[in-house]
């Protein structure tokens, strides 16, 4: 319960309970070249549950959900230090390899980027790179089971053979969602998921992650602050590099611990 | 309101604006509730039917409130502390507008008081009148500077009221008693007692509000206590 880790101020221990903590971060630093981007974050981040990362541009907020899984080391210039365990083991290690790692932890982006090929080859594609299906059945099998999980089944069942990019916004951000499914990740980061996206994209995108909640641990960066009040658990939000506060999504919109948070989420000149 | 502007200035004068007219009901229910008092001892009808003529500003602005406060969720969304003065807004404005019907109820009555000897139950009833409208105005002021620890002082003043009108309730008693064919006439008194102890109660759950906007947190039992009786007499 007692969180001795951090170094933030705002950090409630409250929450604990939907999961256990599947990601511990402890001394987070990254550097682009000489500028910090985030400096000495440290949180704990819980399983089967939505964590939201709000913060004006440039908070540090998509940086730290790229340490995840360790995509900033394909940034020139990038310096990652400090400890992140998931399950027991530092994902930051040198014999860590970042593939096995990105098996685990799938990502979706702000943009929709289905492969320009077909829909089912789009899903399949991840599965087979990493041998996961023995069969053409099994394939087909993975394929289904995942546009079912991110909700695109009846929509794209007759029309398999059609190319990712032919399908609307919506439903390619969904086909993006159900591609990182496809490999059984255990962890599902999400850059701004919904801000290319209309109304009704975003809201079926957002009952979609409180479906896969349930069976994912899953993180969201997003600017929509009534998206994070509204499809997250728990909130942490981040100023100039700075994690500022964190815990309950409800508590950090009601009535949050810190006044920088109550400016920022209140829309007041910090 | 404390902390840094919005940068939309329009919400933020939208903010002050729904303060503002909660004060300015405040105001209003203050005045009501001093002059219906003084009216059941002066029997002075002017007075009374001034009071039963405020009732319906009140009753536009509280629709005003509504209207704004609406609009703001709608509109801006409101967050955190912004989010507990919208919420808060429409409670206070709902209570507000209840004394304001209470007061208007022991305006009328002033009219129906026929006797004019017991006058130290009329100064009972004046005194009290004072002390409800001066937990209002705490209230009030405690809202103005969306200030807890003064909430909490209104909550305390309330057993002063109820000790009040229990004090006045068994002199009311004795005093029907003494003349059963004035019964009807004098059992007014005891309405105009109850009215005021109402009032005291939706101070209270002012009080409550106020803190819910400047803390964020709540105080139990929001509902005044009432026995059923009388609360649907109250209400006319």
């Amino acid at each position: 319960m007692a969180d001795t880790s951090t170094s933030s101020s705002g950090f409630s221990p409250a929450g604990f309970g939907i999961g256990g903590a599947k990601i511990e971060c402890r001394g987070i630093n990254v550097r682009y070249h000489d500028k910090v981007a985030i400096e000495d974050i440290s949180i704990k981040i819980q399983d089967k549950s939505v964590t939201a990362l709000i913060g004006p541009s440039g908070c540090g907020k998509s940086t730290f959900l790229r340490c995840l899984n360790r995509m900033n080391d394909t940034i020139e210039g990038a310096v990652v230090d400090g400890e992140i365990i998931m399950d027991g083991e530092n994902i930051n290690s040198p014999d860590l390899d970042p593939v096995t790692l990105r098996s685990k932890v799938g990502m979706v982006f702000q943009k929709p980027n289905p492969f320009p090929k077909s829909v089912y080859d789009n899903i399949a594609y991840g599965p087979r790179i990493h041998g996961l299906a023995g069969s053409k059945a099994e394939l087909d099998q993975i394929v289904e089971v995942s546009l079912q999980k991110a909700g695109l089944w009846d929509e794209v069942k007759d029309r398999l053979s059609a190319i990712g990019t032919s399908l609307s916004g919506g439903q390619q951000q969904r086909l993006c969602i159900a591609r990182a499914i496809a490999i059984s990740p255990e962890i599902i980061l999400m850059d701004e998921p919904c801000s290319a996206l209309d109304p009704i994209a975003t809201a079926r995108i957002e009952e979609l992650i409180d479906d896969l909640r349930l069976r994912y641990c899953i993180i969201i960066v997003t600017h929509s602050m009534q998206q994070a009040a509204r499809v997250s658990q728990r909130t942490a939000f981040f100023n100039m590099g700075e994690l500022v506060e964190f815990g309950d999504t409800e508590m950090i919109f009601t009535n949050p611990a810190q006044q920088r948070t109550q400016d920022y989420i209140t829309g007041r000149f910090g | 309101m404390a902390g840094p502007q919005h940068i939309v200035s329009a919400y933020s004068e939208e903010l002050e604006s729904l303060s503002a007219d909660i004060l300015r009901m405040g105001g209003l229910a203050e005045a009501m509730i001093r002059d219906a008092s003084r009216a059941v001892v002066t029997r002075d009808a002017q007075l009374a039917e001034l009071v039963i003529e405020r009732d319906r500003e009140m009753d536009q602005l509280e629709t005003e409130v509504e209207r704004q406060a609406v609009r703001m969720l709608a509109l801006r969304q409101p967050m955190a502390a912004d989010l507990r003065n919208v919420i808060g807004a429409i409670k206070l404005a709902g209570g507000i507008e209840r004394i304001g019907d209470l007061a208007k109820n022991i305006a009328r009555r002033s009219l129906a008081v026929v006797d004019e000897d017991n006058r130290e139950a009329l100064k009972g009833i004046e005194r009290m009148g004072q002390a409800v409208s001066r937990m209002l105005q705490v209230a009030l002021d405690a809202y103005a500077r969306r200030d807890p620890v003064t909430a909490i002082g209104v909550l305390k003043q309330d057993d002063d009221i109820d000790s009040r009108y229990n004090a006045l309730l068994r002199s009311m008693l004795v005093y029907m008693a003494e003349a059963p064919e004035q019964m009807s006439a004098r059992s007014n008194f005891l309405f105009i007692v109850k009215n005021l102890e109402r009032i005291g109660d939706h101070c209270t759950n002012i009080a409550k509000v106020v803190h819910f906007i400047a803390t964020g947190e709540q105080i139990g039992d929001t509902t005044p206590s009432a026995p059923a009786s009388n609360t649907k007499e109250a209400q006319s």
